[in-house]
């Protein structure tokens, strides 16, 4: 039924435009039930698109080739999920997903903020409403999922390194992420065209914001572990544009969720947040359009498209509307306070926030370079990993000392007197490891030594607090000890779950810095029986078999692995060639150490006809805590987005008693 | 294709209707203003801000010095500076509820329809 999911977009796009002109005009001429319908059309949105979903899901589960998106991007032998996987696989799947999120979001920020700040949200529908009309007409116009053609025997089938399981929820996780930095974007803009710009904007958008930074940060580690699994080069992280393209954003939304504290405690960095929130919406748009437009070759790029134009032209007005806002709306933006001390918390947010801020600028020059120096010289320059790794350094590792100092140090003023008092057994703790670290070899790489230090010390300051916490609490009442933890999370969960997300930082640290700074890598060709040694592991090349599954012809070398005197069983490397798609994937071969974190790593590079194979093994130290640091990182979101009660008992007795009544 | 067009045209009912429901609901209201914010609900919101942050600001500090992460010295320097701010963000806050508000009422009864 292509017909109805056309309308349906159709109807969606209306909806747009209704709930953009409506909503402007409500909000302008102080029309309350215009206001109301227009909230309505946001929510019919959500339906209609909702809709247009359900008949493109359809079509792909039932394999209706007669779908040109369906013909394009499955197979009658692809699996499944992955059929249902390539909903988000190609160009015009994705971008429905965005205006499915997109209004979800829309409808769920309209509804749940508009009984206790409701004269704000009269205001931020408009916004959204403006997002959703680019969305929903590129579905439309440009980049319709429902194009229809005379069905093929067969569908083209999907890119090999897709089908992967990993594929099920790194897209939408993203897309969550980029999409959910639309709400505090429409929030910002509602408070500037507005002049409400209080408190509510930033109370009514931080869970939206905090989720969707969540679900990028969760993405983008899927993601990492998918290319480390599936894309078979060795590593996890390569500064792919399209993965900095994610990477970005969520810095800046990782800088915004810091200096946010710093305006709801002091009232300082209003225009500075602002910014920040027109910053991580733009480089969602932007993350978008790279992934989608074509403009640069990446192995996460799947689509050639003209949508490129669009985009551009988008992120460009998006950009102008919104810095034209800020400069009108300065005089009501500007700070009642001001930074009293170099030395305090506030201070130690804002060094943080400009180490963000550096470290995502430069990658964006990083993103943007080649495309520049093409336009410019007619020749694309890359800038290589040296140029990336060296600037994650620079600017990494200060900031990863700053997660343990700012949230030690006092609001306003500390004295140096009580932050030698404060920072005395975290530094111990710090100086310890690092020395051990030193004995045991660690100095071969100076980064990765610091890094470690640093961990040690962030780690050292988060144990204190939990503890320190805890006590204050059982001395405060609390029945035992397991109350007093728990209560003390309870009563402060975005202060203990940050602290909970910090730890997880930390992991990542360690495991990147482990499995970066001092990794062992070797190579051999190998015939059967042959074997090659890698640190302490030796590998022995015992057989090669070959078997067809549904969709693939899958080969397989078999090792065998030894630790030392150890039989560690055996290992499997080797090449999938997909019938359908006719392309050849690695797939490599990876044995997991639960104790040490650490990773014995092999691809058969080369399989030749006779059976010699070219192995190419890592050894990859605690590369493990990275995946780890995955886990603890959604443990720490999950409390930190916890509902608080207590807080939403006060935003309605606040909005009380200034006598607007809370209700919806 | 005919079960599309239903579907389609149902849909678009069901979004007009949906859209179409304030109106609907009340043809004839009483008053169809929006309840927005008048300057001195905005000062006072303002003021109720600045009290809150003045007692979590107070709140926070009394709670770290307990645990010890906020030194004698540090506390002894804030606590005042923090009180004097939350006394004055309570007296501002009495001093504009003194003053009447347009209408002569403190904090007019506006709406909650929306």
């Amino acid at each position: 039924m292509p017909e109805l999911g056309r309308a349906a977009l159709v109807v969606t796009l209306g909806l747009g435009v209704y709930a953009l002109i409506a909503g402007a005009a409500a909000a302008r001429l102080g029309r309350r039930r215009l206001a109301l319908s227009a909230q309505n059309a946001l929510i019919a949105a959500f339906v209609s698109t909702l809709v247009a979903a359900g008949v493109l899901l359809t079509a792909l589960v039932r394999h209706d080739f007669s779908f040109s998106y369906v013909a394009r991007t499955t197979s009658k032998a692809l699996p499944t999920p992955y059929t249902v996987s390539a909903f988000w696989g190609g160009q015009e799947g994705s971008l429905l997903l965005w205006l499915l999120v997109l209004t979800a979001f829309g409808a769920a920020a309209v509804r749940l903020n508009r009984g206790w700040a409701k004269s704000l949200v009269v205001w931020v529908v408009p916004v959204f409403a403006a997002v959703i009309v680019f969305f929903s007409f590129l579905l439309v116009a440009v980049a319709s999922p429902f194009a229809t053609q005379v069905a093929p025997a067969d569908g083209a089938g999907m890119t090999p390194s897709l089908q992967n399981p990993y594929m099920l929820a790194h897209p939408p996780l993203l897309y969550l992420g980029y999409v959910g930095l639309t709400v505090p974007f429409a929030f910002a803009m509602g408070a500037l065209l507005s002049g409400q710009l209080d408190e509510r904007w930033l109370v009514a958008t931080r869970r939206f914001t905090l989720f969707a930074w969540t679900a990028l940060g969760i993405g983008q580690l899927l993601g990492s572990h998918w290319a480390y699994v599936e894309v078979g080069w060795g590593g996890y992280y390569a500064w792919d544009p399209v993965e900095n393209a994610a990477l970005m954003p969520w810095l800046a939304a990782t800088a915004f969720l810091h200096s946010v504290m710093i305006q709801e405690r002091r009232g300082m960095l209003r225009i500075w947040n602002v910014l920040l929130v027109i910053l991580a919406f733009s480089l969602a748009l932007f993350g978008t359009f790279l992934t989608r437009s074509g403009v640069v070759n990446s192995i996460h790029s799947f689509t050639q498209s003209s949508i490129g134009a669009w985009f551009l032209a988008f992120i460009a007005i998006s950009v102008a509307v919104s810095l034209a806002l800020v400069f009108w709306r300065l005089p009501l933006l500007r700070s009642p306070t001001r930074l009293e001390s170099p030395i305090s918390r506030e201070a130690a947010f804002l060094y943080n926030n400009l180490l963000l801020l550096a470290l995502c600028l430069t990658i964006l020059w990083g993103v943007v370079y080649p495309m520049l120096s093409e336009a410019v010289q007619g020749e694309s320059v890359v800038l290589g990993r040296s140029y990336y790794d060296f600037f994650l350094r620079i600017f990494g590792l200060p900031l990863l000392l700053l997660m343990g100092v700012g949230p030690l140090i006092a609001w306003r003023r500390a004295s140096l007197r009580s932050l030698a008092t404060t920072f005395r057994w975290p530094t111990a703790v710090a100086l310890a490891t690092g020395a051990t670290l030193l004995v045991l070899g660690a100095g071969s790489s100076v980064p990765g030594l610091v890094a470690y230090t640093f961990s040690a010390f962030v780690l050292a300051t988060i144990v204190l607090e939990f503890a320190r916490g805890t006590r204050a609490r059982k001395a405060l009442g609390a029945t035992s000890w397991p109350r007093a933890f728990t209560s003390l999370i309870a009563r402060n969960r975005r202060r203990y779950g940050g602290y909970v997300v910090h730890a997880s930082i930390v992991l990542l640290a360690v495991g990147i810095a482990g499995s970066s700074a001092f990794d062992s890598v070797a190579e051999a060709r190998l015939e059967r029986g042959q074997s090659m040694r890698i640190g302490d592991y030796t590998l022995v090349y015992r057989s090669l078999d070959e078997r067809q599954v549904s969709n693939a012809t899958e080969i397989r070398a078999t090792l065998g692995v030894m630790r030392g005197d150890r039989d560690l069983g055996t290992l499997q490397a080797g090449k999938n060639a997909y019938t359908i798609e006719q392309q050849v994937s690695n797939e490599v071969g990876i044995r997991s150490d639960r104790l040490t974190g650490e990773d014995l790593f092999v691809i058969a590079e080369q399989i030749d006809p006779n059976g010699t194979v070219y192995f190419r093994v890592f050894v990859k130290p605690l590369v493990n805590l990275i995946w780890v640091a995955g886990l603890v990182f959604l443990l720490g979101s999950v409390i930190a987005l916890w509902p608080d009660a207590r807080e939403q008992r006060r935003l309605v007795s606040r909005e009380g008693e200034i006598g607007v009544p809370a209700t919806s | 294709m005919t079960a599309a067009f239903v579907f389609a045209g149902l849909l678009a009912i069901l979004c007009v209707l949906l859209v179409a429901w304030p109106f609907l609901r009340e043809p004839e209201p009483e008053s169809d203003s929006l309840d927005e914010l008048d300057d001195a609900e905005r000062r006072r919101l303002e003021l109720l801000e600045a009290r809150d942050r003045a007692l979590a600001a107070l709140k926070e500090l009394e709670f770290d010095h307990r645990t010890g992460t906020i030194s004698d010295e540090d506390y002894r320097a804030q606590v005042g500076l923090l009180r004097r701010d939350a006394a004055t963000a309570l007296r501002d806050l009495e001093r504009a509820e003194a003053v009447p508000a347009p209408g002569g009422e403190q904090g007019r009864p506006v709406g909650g329809r929306t």
